[in-house]
């Protein structure tokens, strides 16, 4: 038994954590050398003109309207659904979460077959906002559902007003749910390509893709890429400092009682249209889509084995990539909680500078590296794992960290004093208090992954085809018929994932 | 405890992955990486298989994706092949000295004017330039001679166009090179104006057969599949090709070559004599693609699609096009 028990401070995190970020920071490097490398004249000439200054603004501006309607619907959702007495509660759940199951670009071609009024800057919002909404909406209901009523009836008896207790009691507590998840949306709207370049909006993203395809134009298409890091960055920095030093865990959380629901009286009936418009929105307009190119299309021809081989393959990676990118969460999301110097704050937050980048960004800094230094796993699995890893780490970072604020250190500290080793806490106390965490993290990486396209495209071994090249495939030679089913599957392969994640976020049945 | 058991599952699928990713075989092979449709090139590589028993590994992208990768490989790339949709990738591609001089049966197969001088590529399929306009919003007596024309104050707000992709930087391309970088310059600064931008000719396509576009400036063969698929995005739209010897009627080239450091060189000449052939061109005339071969031995024999020899474009070597300069002036309109 160690004397100085929890001051003892094992190495081993910071070791794995300082490998993971090192792994994840592999794309910022290829990015800076490819900027060093063009010299200064010509970078200043590439930046410095109009079209990076619109780029910019459209950016900023689809990332403030999709964050600002993604919390409006995410926050609102959830307070409908945990806190008033709104019918059938979960079955507006499990309504409110299924978009996650439909993926950005499949919605996006759903509401622009139906109206080009959408190729537009509050088009690409709504559409943006309905496909990411549930990121927020998830966390939010997770949250509110474990929230015990005890500190709200103090604020009351108190006598604090209902508004002002929500203001003061409840909001700073779903702060960091809600936070994260603005997060979220955040970066995923940086990094969005097929949905938007769907929707004609340009942005950082779009435009790197173009520069790419110039064929001559690839360094310009790097330089874009440091300004979108940068302002990945800029972002992190933000939610860190809004995010604060408080701490939130409680032991024997578990026993809280929920709420007493609002009553909505003669609201009622507006607030369940509400709840309809938005689901006929998120899930009727791209399925309606679907069901008319299903139909329409004569080149729908159900080729059973290559279906069934993308699909396999679509499956096969999902999975393993969800596994490898949850376990390499652990280190830095665990030093974020329990560490919170400034190094593991560095560590944690290095994970995230990938995620905003483009695929083909960082597919082609992978190309770089393993040509170079390890020409002999070029092209297989391993290295595509670790590129879905680079890319998605930041959603399960997020969500296995936001399990470890509200798992008390204590319980780990009184396995530590009970002579414990470190391993033997981390495995038998820490992993199965964020057991949560673990399983949404993998479940919205697997999401990400089966309809991630550069990086497949680039990295997979050769002969490799999943659901989204397949679709985009199809639906670039405009054979929208044949790529139909390959949306289908594409939510098909996305519901189980998207059931546990609405599942662990439930509301308690309401008596 | 759902999450363990979740993460149980996935590891077992990814194992099943990782199983099925090894099977590997030894047979005579060729390594194709591929810009053009997938649908197209793996009807083409099933028929070589069958005649010749040479495997083809197709890795699919676009030209984008794909010529980057190879520069970004260099001397280490795997591809023994590489085809693309239009000619900019392949000059880009052969710019770095990565490309192998092509056998005397495809340089046969395939007209000189189809081919790039040095015989380090050619083309093997063809799409040309066309102005899809909806009949409803633009009457055959306004419709331009030259594709110039789009520039002009009568198109304002009219016309689209999707300058990012790789098909109209060859098109910018052939402007540049018959008209010179000034003229260039004053008409993307007049279309920029005139046009909205979509990515993808098939965006286009469908912008103006709903009507959101009187015009747009798209490759034929985006209209004719559509209408032989179901016609739901080009029925309100008909086709207009600009007169002989325009800009508008450039032929913008499908590229094939050699990579001069592929492993299996002989397969891959066998490949491309093949692709180039008799038998390949006949599988791409009755595919789906409906994009022209090039080998004159064959035709595309379609209701209603227009011969090759009927189409009179531009004299223009395509591989000779100043990509550069498109880019650079591309970059400073703004459209990149």
């Amino acid at each position: 038994m160690n004397p100085r028990g929890r001051t003892a401070l094992s190495p081993l995190p910071l070791v794995i954590g300082a490998a993971v970020a090192a792994l994840t920071l592999i794309p910022f490097g290829y990015v800076l050398v490819a900027t060093v490398d063009m010299g200064l004249t010509q970078l200043l000439e590439l930046l410095l003109r109009p079209r990076v200054g619109e780029l910019l603004s459209n950016t900023v501006l689809l990332l403030l309207g999709t964050v600002a309607l993604s919390l409006v619907l995410g926050v609102g959702g959830a307070l409908a659904v945990v806190r008033t007495d709104v019918p059938f509660p979960l079955v507006w759940h499990a309504l409110l979460s299924a978009p996650l199951a439909i993926p950005a670009f499949v919605n996006s071609y759903g509401w622009v077959s139906l109206t080009h009024a959408v190729q537009s800057y509050p088009g690409a919002v709504l559409v943006v906002s309905l496909s990411y909404y549930p990121l927020v909406y998830l966390p939010v209901v997770a949250s509110l559902s474990v929230l015990d009523a005890a500190s709200e009836e103090v604020a009351w008896s108190l006598g604090r007003s209902r508004v002002r207790t929500v203001a003061t009691v409840v909001l700073p507590r779903i702060a960091p749910a809600v936070l994260g998840g603005a997060l979220l949306v955040a970066l995923h709207v940086l990094a969005e390509f097929g949905a938007l370049q769907l929707l004609a909006f340009q942005t950082f993203t779009t435009a790197i893709y173009g520069q790419y395809r110039s064929a001559f134009a690839s360094e310009g298409g790097t330089v874009l890429a440091g300004v979108l890091v940068t302002a990945c960055v800029l972002l992190l920095t933000l939610e860190l400092l809004a995010r604060g030093r408080r701490r939130w865990a409680r032991v024997g959380s578990g026993t809280g009682r929920p709420a007493e629901p609002v009553r909505l009286g003669r609201a009622r009936l507006p607030v369940v249209l509400v709840l309809v418009g938005v689901v006929a929105l998120t899930l009727g307009v791209p399925l309606y889509a679907l069901g008319r190119w299903l139909v329409l299309g004569s080149s729908t021809e159900f080729v059973t084995s290559e279906l069934a081989s993308a699909f396999g393959s679509t499956l096969g990676l999902a999975a393993g990539g969800a596994l490898l990118t949850t376990l390499l969460a652990l280190a830095p999301a665990w030093l974020a909680v329990r560490r919170r110097g400034m190094l593991a704050v560095l560590l944690e937050r290095a994970t995230y500078t990938a995620n905003a980048l483009p695929g083909i960004v960082v597919a082609l800094a992978l190309v770089w590296v393993t040509i170079r230094v390890v020409p002999s796993i070029y092209q297989t699995l391993p290295v595509l794992l670790a590129a879905y890893a680079i890319l998605f780490l930041p959603r399960a970072v997020v969500s296995v960290r936001s399990s470890l604020e509200h798992a008390p250190v204590v319980l780990e500290e009184i396995s530590h004093s009970l002579g414990q080793s470190s391993w033997n806490t981390f495995r038998r106390v820490t992993v199965p208090l964020v057991a949560p965490g673990l399983g949404a993290g993998a479940a919205l990486t697997f999401l990400a992954i089966s309809t991630e396209l550069t990086a497949t495209l680039i990295l997979a071994p050769t002969g490799t085809s999943t659901l989204a090249t397949e679709f985009w495939s199809d639906s670039s030679a405009v054979r929208y018929g044949a790529a139909a089913p390959y949306a289908l599957l594409l939510i098909l392969v996305s519901l189980p994932a998207t059931w546990l994640l609405a599942r662990q976020a439930q509301p308690r049945e309401s008596s | 405890m759902h999450a363990l058991r979740w993460l149980m599952l996935t590891a077992t699928l990814a194992a099943f992955s990782m199983l099925g990713a090894c099977s590997g075989d030894d047979g005579p092979k060729v390594v194709v990486y591929n810009a053009q449709h997938e649908e197209l090139i793996s009807v083409v590589a099933e028929a070589f298989t069958e005649e010749t028993g040479i495997k083809v590994e197709l890795r699919n992208g676009s030209d984008l994706e794909l010529a980057n990768q190879i520069v970004t490989e260099g001397d280490a790339s795997p591809a023994d092949v590489f085809l693309t949709e239009n000619s900019p990738a392949m000059a880009f591609v052969g710019s770095r000295d990565l490309l192998a001089p092509l056998g005397a049966t495809t340089l046969e197969n395939i007209p000189a004017r189809f081919r790039a001088a040095d015989d380090h590529w050619t083309g093997f399929a063809a799409r040309s330039t066309v102005l899809a306009y909806n009949t409803d919003q633009v009457s055959t007596e306004e419709l331009p001679d030259s594709l110039m024309e789009l520039a002009e104050p009568q198109w304002r707000d009219r016309i689209s166009f999707s300058p990012t992709g790789a098909d109209f930087q060859a098109i910018v391309a052939a402007v540049l090179d018959l008209e010179g970088e000034e003229a260039t310059r004053e008409w993307l600064e007049g279309i920029k104006a005139n046009g909205t931008v979509y990515d993808g000719n098939n965006v286009v396509l469908e912008s103006v057969n709903s009507g959101q576009s009187d015009a747009g400036v798209i490759y034929h063969y985006y209209w004719y599949r559509d209408q032989e698929e179901s016609g739901v995005n080009s029925d309100n739209t008909a086709l207009h090709y600009f007169e002989a010897g325009d800009p508008g009627a450039f032929l913008s080239l499908s590229g094939a070559a050699l990579l001069a450091n592929g492993d299996n060189p002989e397969q891959a000449q066998e490949f491309l004599d093949y692709l180039t052939g008799t038998e390949g061109q006949q599988v791409i005339a009755d595919s789906y693609a409906l994009e022209f071969p090039l080998n004159p031995a064959v035709q595309l024999d379609r209701a209603g699609v227009p011969a090759l020899s009927e189409l009179s474009p531009p004299e223009v070597d395509s591989a000779d096009l100043d990509s550069e300069t498109v880019i650079r002036l591309m970059t400073d309109v703004g459209f990149l």
